[in-house]
């Protein structure tokens, strides 16, 4: 891990501190910075919390949202909830699978996109719905979603 | 003077462009040379017809819908700033006959307003109920609130003020307040709608909640999965803090209430009170064994109120009108109105405020329109992942929770899932177990293993192998994780999965009419 990563998290553990029920709020400020949770801070973190390692890790792994690798470019995820099956997300699941050729949680090739699963993006009047980064998508078919990893890929 | 131009902020809208569009509007508007006064307001609800945008006339306010980023020029062509005629014209808003079959109490301002704006808020009978809570003694907010009727939306349907006359009663040197906003269930999106559209409303019915209990901080438990929510809810704290609606001083009565918003981190499981409590002490979301109840020991080991946000949401409006008002609505002990939430394969998809009363079939085909797809609605979920399968031969039941518990149903959070004909339903089954598997916290064996264990079964189902024998052995299942489940992840999910094999056995491969 680059030593700025380092630094920055040392930031965030400083402001977070004294928070009470620190542990989620610092674990979001991490990743928002750096893209993930890297395994290599969890001792600093516990340090700074005192909590064991093995805590962290039991938190980190609990929560689909957090990561401890760095993502593609751009993370697409997929809802998997009723309400999008009842639109065709799945037919769409295996296109952009077999488009991207990935599985959940893998990377392209091309390190642009990380494919993930979600389950509800309170979308459901929308259906089927995807999220790319922090937009939220509706009615996405085939078309759009080209589209979609069309623009993931030039930005 | 500049003409008021309303285009919606909220996520679905903006998931169908809504931000484009303004950005063309605006551009145009310059363009053109026309003072327009651009207000991104929260979402009517109509979402077939997002972006809907709206023109201030002195008529009132005129509707165009769905309108595209590349139908701007040609609304500015047609001068639709003056509410004229234009293809997109859906006429004067409030006369849209869906909004006007509708009893919006809780939604009365979603939509209307621009949701951080406290003055806009004050203006559309904004913290009334908090002045008048102000006037009162804990006990007294607390009986108005037990008057009203009002159950908890969330989904347990369980007294609000009974929960906070606990926590009134309750001796501590600090208490809580917790909204649960990690609206997980496929199908609802109330909550979104409240914290984007008319987020000032939340903090509000928090505010008061906090005065009736004796509560100094407040906690709104966000699902990460709503990044725009997070933004406005933000925006409107900081708006109300400046106001001296929030703080160490509430409007001058030197009541104290701070407020922040906390993000989930995409856990189902922490939708249920005690986990998402775990949760915001920075740990696992495992769920706790109750008693003792939260509202006596919770966040922190203190009383704490733990409500979603509609219930919260819906507390301003009681305290402003009285308990009475709000009791009138509704049938036998389902009182007020519920916000409905249509999705799936329907038509006209979007937020209902009815009284409870109001059957399915009104909701799937009056509001709904019937399917998407044109194909015969074959199943409905009504209430989330945990929820029943309903098939057409209960779409007359009324939106009640009593008259849901007595078909094998629940009503949840108001979320209506609806699918055609295409829908397998056995694939449905194996889905319910599969998410619980997904979701179980794993504290307790029914819900960690039993939810593994029934998406194998269901697949040996699928594949026909060994076939009574597995259907006797998922029932089985699903008896054991209904009685033995820590929480309503394991306990509810035979919900879905015995409702469709009862309801619809031929995608079982047994005899129709004869569910084994």
């Amino acid at each position: 891990m680059l030593d700025e990563n380092l630094v920055s998290i040392d930031k965030h553990i400083e402001t977070h501190v004294n928070v009470p029920g620190a542990l989620m709020p610092l674990l979001h400020a991490i990743q928002d910075d750096v893209g993930y949770v890297p395994e290599s801070a969890y001792t600093r973190i516990a340090k700074a919390l005192n909590l064991s390692v093995a805590e962290v890790h039991g938190v980190v792994s609990f929560y689909h949202h957090f990561r401890t690798h760095a993502p593609g470019k751009h993370i697409l995820q997929l809802c998997r909830a009723e309400s999008c099956q009842a639109m065709g997300s799945e037919a769409l699941e295996s296109y952009v699978k077999k488009t991207l050729g990935v599985d959940y949680h893998q990377t392209t090739a091309d390190g642009a996109i990380t494919l993930e699963p979600i389950y509800c993006l309170g979308n459901c009047a929308c259906s089927p719905a995807v999220l790319i980064d922090d937009q939220v998508c509706g009615r996405v078919d085939i078309d759009r979603m080209n589209e979609i990893i069309a623009e993931a890929r030039r930005a | 003077m500049a003409i008021n131009v309303y285009v919606p902020r909220d996520s679905s809208a903006l998931s169908l462009g809504a931000h484009k569009v303004a950005a063309n509007i605006q551009a145009e508007a310059l363009r053109r040379g026309i003072e327009i006064n651009l207000i991104r307001n929260g979402s009517r609800g109509l979402f077939w017809l997002e972006t809907m945008v709206e023109v201030a006339t002195a008529k009132g306010r005129v509707a165009y819908g769905p309108v595209m980023p590349k139908d701007v020029a040609s609304l500015f062509d047609a001068d639709f700033t003056q509410g004229a005629a234009h293809p997109l014209n859906l006429g004067l808003t409030d006369e849209i006959e869906w909004l006007k079959k509708q009893e919006r109490l809780t939604f009365v301002r979603v939509g209307i307003t621009d949701p951080v704006s406290v003055e806009d808020y004050v203006s559309h009978d904004g913290f009334k109920g908090l002045k008048n809570a102000l006037a009162k003694s804990g006990a007294e907010i607390v009986k108005e609130v037990t008057d009203s009727g009002l159950r908890g939306r969330g989904g347990a349907a369980f007294p609000t003020g009974i929960k906070w006359n606990t926590v009134l009663n309750a001796p501590a040197d600090q208490k809580y307040i917790v909204c649960n906003a990690d609206e997980g269930d496929s199908g609802t999106y109330s909550d979104r709608m409240i914290m984007e559209g008319d987020p000032l409303v939340l903090v509000e019915g928090m505010t008061i909640a906090s005065l009736a209990v004796g509560a100094t901080q407040g906690y709104i438990y966000l699902r990460s999965e709503y990044p725009d929510a997070l933004v406005t809810l933000n925006e409107a704290i900081a708006n109300a803090y400046q106001a001296g609606y929030l703080g160490d001083d509430i409007c001058g009565s030197g009541k104290r209430f701070h407020l922040e918003v906390r993000r989930a981190a995409g856990a189902y499981v922490c939708g249920e009170e005690t986990s998402l409590l775990e949760s915001l002490e920075g740990k696992r979301g495992l769920v706790r064994f109750k008693p003792p109840l939260p509202a006596i020991e919770g966040l922190f080991g203190k009383p704490t109120v733990v409500n979603n946000v509609i219930s919260l949401a819906t507390v301003p409006i009681i305290l402003d009108k009285g308990g009475k008002f709000y009791q009138d609505f509704g049938m036998g002990r389902s009182r007020g109105t519920l916000p409905i939430q249509l999705a799936g394969n329907i038509k006209q998809c979007g937020l209902v405020e009815k009284a409870f009363g109001v059957t399915l079939r009104e909701l799937l085909y009056d509001f709904g329109g019937g399917s998407a797809s044109g194909k015969p609605i074959r199943a409905v979920q009504v209430g989330g992942p945990l929820g029943a399968f309903l098939p057409e031969s209960q779409f007359d039941t009324p939106l009640d929770y009593e008259k849901f518990t007595e078909i094998w149903a629940v009503l949840g959070h108001g979320g209506i899932v609806a699918f055609d004909e295409t829908v397998d339903m056995a694939k449905m089954a194996r889905y319910a177990f599969e998410f619980c598997a997904v979701e179980s916290c794993g504290k307790c064996t029914p819900c960690r293993i039993g939810s593994t264990r029934g998406v194998e079964v269901m697949d040996k189902i699928i594949a026909g192998e060994d076939h009574a024998k597995n259907i006797t052995l998922v029932r089985d299942l699903s008896d054991t994780m209904l009685n033995g489940s820590l929480c309503a992840l394991g306990g509810m999910t035979p919900f879905p999965v015995l409702s469709a094999m009862n309801h619809f056995p031929e995608d079982f491969g047994l005899q129709k009419g004869k569910a084994a």
